[in-house]
């Protein structure tokens, strides 16, 4: 990853501004405290895990909670610093029995965030614990296997540690060394060389919701030699409560694999997520990723892409929906080590109420990377009044024979678009609905599984029909 | 690199000298004493005094910041001597009390104030290290009720404007090194347009760094009254030194009700040598603060010199419709640092701003772009453009961008852009089939590329600046 954070932006400094709370002690003892006390209670595992697990917990303690740095200006950590949340799954007696927790979500619970689609390979994680009562992934044929990671660190089937903390590192990502500190389950796919999996796999994380709980799912793809696979990770809540989740996903492509990813985040409009996804990319190998983000009253998403082979490609695009007081980050990097790389990002963000919307994107060019094609825009629409937005796409290049261009954009809604519309019948809520969809829409169109595409298209179409007044 | 690009490169700053004049400093190192003894040999009122010594007590709990894309070794404030001036400095009737040691100096620049007096049109006021020496045009300025002399003038002259407008914009808080200025500024230009008068001519100034160890703090303020207008020119250029040398300059710029100020500067301080040493850290805040309605601030800046240069021209838009622009180019070669940009405040209504920003690095150099464009929730219907480009020459330089955009108000429109480009070969080829060498083919594609400012700059400036611009990247494409 590329070393921000020693940049510390300072208050009294010439062009970084004085926004967001108050410097409050965010090193909050007390929390801090509480993880390295459920960190000493976590269940016996091998040797490599509990050592990788220590290297976590002394980083995240050396880093403590992120304050004002390059990387998190304009978000502030506070809410999540001065909650003492649980952890779950430890905290029912160290182990517990499969499908205990499960029990409290059903099948039926979830029914509406399967995308209808009973053909995906569905695994279910609740808090962070793998479900197999509520998973379904039969049939993906020889070459792939799936796996709940905890059963692969206990088996060592697939030998997880050969990747787990390569990938995403920790140095500087307080987060990440916390949730390498708390290392237990999440989802571990392995596709070998030529693999195909015709049907998605969909990995669903569901916060149940009850009492003050963190969840820290760990997620591990690894995509060997043109392998292709389509990857779906929701995070959805059946309760309305306050929680945290803090998701990581590393993921390795190796030559030639593609993979698709994509984010749903539908946390509860209480919640706190934080998720990084972090890839390293082989020569020729292919990456799209999609991150919506809608949910969690303060929610961040990192997407992190090393290209670290000859024209290795990726495509990284998002839309972030934001009402009431959500604050909605969006962070991503795309790292070009290796030369003859095009990366492509388009992230569009609609704000609405007293929301805040941020959206951090940075391209690094190392001087090796040569004939480096990047592009890169930001486009929000700020619908009410009240809404915020910052963006700061950023751009670090050190070599000569490149083409990178950034944009961003903020506005509102078209007044001459909109009087059009009026003027041939369309009244003024059916045309504000359908400019802010079509303003989103562009994104989604992206999306190129399908079923996942209507999906979105329909769930964002209801929200802003739903949301005029 | 082909080896006639490496000589050229490599050539030696054309205005490193040092000249011999005796000069009258203060011991080295910072304390209130140094401050007292300043503002007393300046002959400064009272607030004045509170006002330096408020500065420096702010100052000491101050840190310095280390925010910036920029690396040096630490500055030891206290082995600065932190005031200079040359001893033949009496008030002056006219050019011929000036020393003519410091009018040779002048002439070396190519900056006889005889020759722009009645050549140019422009009257100049030359700081050499601190202390202003020579103004001229004084009286037809006058004429007008235009106040332009050295600051320290200003002080004794006018203390009622100066009182009233000092640390408006800039406070003495601001920022570390905004503070240290506050505290120990030595002099510089004060300009005060009136009432609805048009200044006919451009203002103008050229800054020196003479004296070994001194650090230079200027302090410039300019005030355009309502329905005024005024031009301001600013120019560099300093003998070549071993040691870096510190420069810490406020600008603060005002302008009321329908008041237009444009201030450019060229800047080609020195660099420092092939190793990076020596050569100038330029820390300066510029600032300036669109206080009436539709009244306007413009900054252009041509950055080539400094061996790092650490500045944000900014504009606060708080009148109605007001406006605010920047243009700026900014070079680096050898192994420069630039790390530079704007901030656009827009406080009131229906306010804009531009942002056009040119960075060319070359060699080891680095260049940054930041850029903090903030709409408060109040400022309804504001407008921003912002275009930065970037070239890069060779694969040891490297070209930064840092927008930070800030939008509290939903009935905003910004656009931000950015690009990032090399000098093609089949440009330089196409160039070289037609009888254009290289070398000038290099120079005309980054005089295209900056276009742009260039054409915001005065005359007089335009053509420098070119030349500037192609001496700094002179062979340094191949």
């Amino acid at each position: 990853m590329i070393d921000t954070a020693t940049r510390k932006g300072t208050r009294d400094n010439a062009a970084v501004g004085k926004n967001g709370a108050d410097p409050v002690n965010l090193r909050a003892p007390g929390s801090i405290e509480a993880y390295r006390a459920d960190f000493e209670r976590q269940p016996a595992a091998p040797e490599w895990l509990r050592s990788l697990r220590a290297e976590g917990m002394a980083r995240f303690e050396a880093l403590g909670f992120p304050t004002k740095n390059e990387d998190w200006h304009f978000t502030s950590v506070a809410p999540i610093a001065e909650q003492s949340f649980r952890t779950a799954m430890i905290n029912k007696a160290g182990v517990s029995s499969e499908g205990s927790t499960a029990g409290m979500v059903a099948a039926a619970d979830l029914r509406r965030f399967t995308f209808d689609q009973p053909t995906w390979h569905t695994l279910v994680f609740v808090n962070g614990e793998f479900s197999e009562n509520l998973s379904s992934y039969a049939g993906l044929g020889e070459k792939v296997r799936v796996n709940s990671l905890a059963k692969a660190i206990h088996s060592g089937v697939g030998r997880p540690e050969r990747h787990l903390g390569k990938i995403a590192v920790f140095d500087n990502h307080a987060f990440t060394a916390l949730n390498t500190a708390f290392i237990r389950d999440g989802a571990f796919v392995e596709l070998q060389a030529d693999a195909v999996v015709d049907q998605p796999i969909h990995l669903i994380f569901v916060a149940e919701g009850q009492g003050e709980a963190v969840s820290h799912p760990r997620n591990l793809i690894v995509a060997a030699q043109n392998s292709r696979a389509s990857i779906i990770e929701s995070y959805i809540c059946v309760r309305d409560n306050l929680y945290f989740t803090n998701a990581v996903t590393e993921i390795s492509l190796g030559e030639g694999a593609h993979i698709d990813h994509y984010k749903i985040q539908l946390e509860s409009e209480k919640s706190f997520h934080v998720g990084t996804t972090q890839i390293r990319q082989a020569r020729d190998s292919q990456l799209h990723s999609f991150s919506y983000a809608v949910g969690g009253s303060l929610a961040r998403t990192n997407i992190y892409t090393s290209l670290d082979g000859d024209a290795a490609t990726c495509t990284l695009n998002g839309l972030y929906l934001t009402d009431g007081v959500q604050h909605i980050d969006n962070q991503t990097s795309i790292e070009h080590i290796a030369p003859n790389c095009p990366s492509h990002e388009v992230y569009k963000g609609v704000l609405d109420g007293r929301s805040h919307g941020v959206f951090n994107g940075k391209v690094y060019v190392h001087p090796e990377a040569q004939k480096t094609d990047g592009k890169q825009s930001n486009n929000n629409l700020l619908l009410s009044p009240s809404a915020r937005v910052d963006t700061k796409p950023q751009l670090e290049i050190f070599a000569d024979d490149v083409k990178c261009t950034h944009g961003a954009t903020v506005g509102r809604l078209d007044e001459v678009a909109m009087f059009y519309l009026n003027s041939r019948g369309i009244g003024r809520e059916s045309a504000r609905t359908l400019l802010t969809y079509a303003f989103a829409a562009d994104v989604l169109e992206t999306i190129e599984l399908k079923p996942l595409r209507e999906q979105l298209e329909r769930l964002v179409l209801a929200r802003f029909a739903g949301s005029e007044s | 690199m082909s080896s006639g690009i490496e000589a050229l490169v490599n050539r030696e700053y054309a205005y490193g000298f040092v000249t011999d004049i005796e000069t009258d400093t203060v011991p080295a190192g910072l304390n209130e004493g140094i401050i007292r003894l300043i503002s007393a040999k300046k002959n400064e009122p009272e607030f004045m005094l509170e006002w330096r010594l408020k500065a420096y007590r702010r100052w000491l709990t101050m840190k310095e910041p280390h925010w910036g894309n920029v690396k040096y070794p630490p500055i030891d404030y206290n082995s600065l001597v932190y005031y200079s001036a040359p001893k033949s400095v009496k008030p002056l009737q006219s050019l011929d009390e000036v020393d003519p040691e410091l009018l040779r100096t002048y002439q070396k620049l190519g900056i006889s104030l005889n020759e722009q007096k009645m050549l140019a049109g422009v009257a100049v006021d030359a700081i050499f290290d601190s202390v202003s020496v020579g103004t001229t045009m004084r009286e037809e300025l006058g004429k007008l009720g235009i106040i332009f002399c050295s600051f320290g003038e200003a002080v004794q002259t006018h203390p009622e404007l100066i009182e009233k407008y000092l640390g408006t914009v800039v406070p003495h808080s601001d920022n570390f090194f905004a503070a240290l200025n506050a505290a120990v500024f030595s002099d510089g230009s004060f300009a005060y347009v009136p009432k609805g008068v048009k200044c006919p001519m451009e203002l103008s100034t050229y800054f020196r760094i003479n004296s070994a160890n001194t650090g230079q703090f200027e302090r410039t303020l300019i005030i355009a009254d309502e329905g005024a207008s005024v031009s301001y020119l600013e120019g560099c250029t300093a003998p070549k030194r071993d040691e870096n040398q510190l420069h810490a300059a406020v600008v603060e710029l005002i302008a009321l009700d329908n008041a237009t100020v444009k201030y450019s500067t060229v800047q080609n301080w020195y660099s420092g040598d092939a190793e990076g040493k020596g050569g100038i850290y330029n820390f300066v805040t510029k600032r300036g603060k669109c206080a009436g309605v539709n009244s306007k601030i413009s900054w252009t800046q041509v950055e080539t010199g400094s061996a790092i240069t650490w500045k944000y021209p900014s504009v606060i838009l708080q009148g109605d419709n007001s406006v605010g622009e920047f243009y700026s180019v900014a070079v680096v070669n050898k192994k420069q640092q630039a790390d530079t940009g704007t901030k656009m405040i827009h406080i009131g209504k229906n306010t804009r701003s531009t942002i056009v920003s040119k960075g060319i690095s070359a060699g080891e150099g680095n260049n940054s772009y930041r850029g903090l464009v903030r709409v408060l929730p109040k400022a309804t219907g504001a407008r921003n453009y912002t275009q930065c480009d970037s070239m890069l020459i060779g694969n040891k330089c490297g070209a930064n961008t840092f927008p930070y955009i800030e939008v509290q108000n939903n009935t905003a429109t910004l656009e931000h852009e950015a690009s990032t480009s090399k000098i093609g070969e089949d440009q330089i080829f196409y160039c070289k089939q037609r009888g254009v060498s290289a070398e000038h083919a290099v120079s005309m594609i980054v005089s295209g590329f900056c276009r742009e400012v260039f054409k915001e700059l005065p005359m007089e400036f335009a053509v420098e600046a070119q030349q500037l611009l192609g001496i700094t990247l002179e062979g340094s494409v191949g």
